[in-house]
């Protein structure tokens, strides 16, 4: 009942209220093509009927949230899910470039992390070129690495997960390091008293220190592994992700298309999201975690 | 103090001066101080006085930049590397993702004793400070007095002669802390161990030591060291005594002449 109050209440209202807001501007958005329409057709329907063609247009400026609703239940569940206008395989198809890049991306992120930590050059040397690697536009990186796999040998779903590595080591490396250093003083000084070589100063207190650092900025390197993967679908001329769809959809203006792709890449990085805090969560738990 | 057993910790001229934005500061300045075996020694004084300083210049957490020391006759660096002596901190510093247990046998796996053996150390440790069963609790299930015991737990697992403790009953209520005064005296007894002991408790200080090292600050030096002649077996409420009194005005004047000379 508590998280029906604190929680569902909450969410919902909102949610109502974007919706509302989102039919006030269908309307507006679509009204001008619509009176376009009418006035060569010679109509003047009347207010009613005029809202509802600006809410059912083929292909409006601002899809209805119904249309988008319908579209987004049409292909996703009445389609097969090898269907390559199926919302299901097409997200898989993303998905999987997503979770391949986020390991690479996570693991890059923790070696970068544990150089940094324990060699004092890397500390000074790599960390701004780290910073300096997320201020160029991924845009502008994207089709270079495509190209450039190309040239080599490497398509498909490799050069994809990479761009999602580019953007998912980042947040992974910075929490790490900030995760290994965490170790309060006198914990480190009772490995001291203990002559603790520094491997198991590393492995008994700074990486179970890490954890919860860990998971937090694995949770923003899923989202941006997400991204990624939509971002490395766009340049490739790929014909199956979420990406791929977006770009077929501006192609051929169908915003409901490109809304109900959308809707799909929010479900999915939602989803990711969720199940890498709910897996941080059952490892605290694991591990002595007071219970919230 | 008995003359013939051999020093655990010997120290003379003993200096430490650390190096500050605000210019040096003197944290110790010629300290000299012999510490036999099996004798209880309190270090108090006003903050600032160098107290912990010293215990950790001892535990080779800190350098001394004049002057000598020695622990068990080696080097503090060497003692250390020697696991010669066990650190109570004044948090108890247990690892939060670790129980009871596991905290109590970390030093045992740095040190690589084989799982019977540290199971056996951990059964006893547990015991001698009265934590038998709550070996799988994790440290936030605990009090705080349970926790700090824990800590001791885990100083005494790998046997070692020497313990130091910093302020390790300063965070607790006063109730918590005689019943752990009394518990330490009675592991002293037993255990026949060294202890050094930093509080700034005037009683805690005379009921616990042999001897009472009394510090002042700017510089840290030791102003008066008091030979306690209380008994070795000290109930609670030896406390009221004249003699136990006449101990701790000892003590007070002490740290009262230390203060005067900066004020």
């Amino acid at each position: 009942m508590d998280t029906f109050r604190s929680k569902i209440i909450p969410v919902t209202s909102i949610l109502l209220g974007v919706v509302v807001l989102w039919y006030i501007f269908a309307v507006i958005l679509n009204a001008p093509f619509q009176r376009d329409l009418d006035r060569r057709a010679n109509e003047t329907p009347s207010v009613v009927e005029f809202l509802g063609k600006t809410l059912s247009q083929p292909k409006p400026t601002l899809p209805a949230p119904h249309q988008v609703a319908v579209n987004f239940f049409e292909n996703t569940f009445l389609r097969s899910v090898t269907s390559n206008r199926s919302l299901v395989y097409n997200a898989w198809v993303t998905l999987s470039s997503t979770l391949l890049g986020f390991a690479f991306g996570t693991a890059l992120g923790i070696v970068i992390a544990v150089g940094i930590v324990h060699v004092a050059t890397l500390d000074r040397s790599l960390m701004p070129w780290i910073i300096a690697s997320q201020t160029i536009p991924i845009l502008a990186v994207a089709p270079m690495i495509i190209v450039v796999l190309a040239a080599i040998g490497i398509t498909g779903l490799i050069p994809k997960a990479l761009i999602s590595t580019y953007l998912s080591f980042f947040p992974v490396a910075v929490g790490m390091v900030k995760g290994l250093r965490s170790p309060e003083i006198t914990h480190l000084d009772l490995m001291h008293t203990y002559n603790a070589s520094a491997s198991q100063t590393f492995w008994k207190l700074r990486v179970p220190a890490s954890v919860p650092f860990l998971f937090t900025s694995m949770k923003v390197a899923v989202a941006a592994s997400l991204v990624g993967a939509i971002v490395g679908e766009l340049p490739t001329g790929a014909v199956a992700g979420i990406g791929a769809k977006l770009l077929a959809g501006a192609y051929y203006s169908q915003t409901i298309d490109i809304w109900s792709a959308l809707v799909a890449g929010s479900i999915v990085a939602a989803l990711l999201v969720m199940v890498v805090g709910i897996a941080g969560r059952l490892v605290d738990r694991a591990m002595g975690g007071r219970p919230a | 103090m008995t003359e013939q057993s051999p020093a655990v910790v010997s120290a003379s001229k003993l200096g430490l001066t650390f190096q500050t934005n605000d210019g040096p500061v003197q944290a110790l300045s010629n300290v000299d101080l012999t510490i036999g075996k099996g004798e209880f020694v309190s270090f108090i004084g006003p903050s600032g006085c160098g107290k912990t300083t010293l215990l950790r210049v001892i535990a080779d957490l800190e350098k001394a930049t004049s002057g000598a020391i020695s622990v068990n006759g080696m080097t503090p660096e060497q003692a250390r590397e020697k696991r010669a002596y066990g650190y109570v901190f004044q948090a108890a510093a247990l690892f939060p993702w670790r129980t009871i247990e596991r905290n109590v046998a970390l030093p045992l796996e740095i040190i690589g004793l084989s799982q019977a053996e540290q199971a056996e150390r951990i059964k006893r440790t547990m015991e001698l400070v009265n934590l038998s069963g709550f070996e799988k609790k994790y440290p936030w299930q605990l009090s705080g007095g349970m926790q700090q015991r824990a800590s001791i737990a885990r100083a005494l697992a790998f046997d070692a002669d020497l313990l130091l403790m910093d302020e390790p009953f300063g965070a607790l209520d006063e109730i918590v802390r005689d019943h752990l005064n009394e518990q330490l005296l009675d592991l002293w007894d037993r255990t026949n161990k060294t202890i050094c002991f930093v509080t700034h408790s005037i009683p805690e200080a005379v009921y616990l030591s042999t001897r009472i090292v009394v510090m002042s600050p700017r510089p840290g030096r030791v102003t008066d060291i008091i030979e306690s002649t209380l008994p070795r077996r000290r109930p609670l409420d030896i406390r009221e005594t004249p003699e136990f009194l006449a101990i701790a005005a000892r003590v007070r004047d002490g740290l009262r002449a230390g203060h005067s000379y900066d004020d």
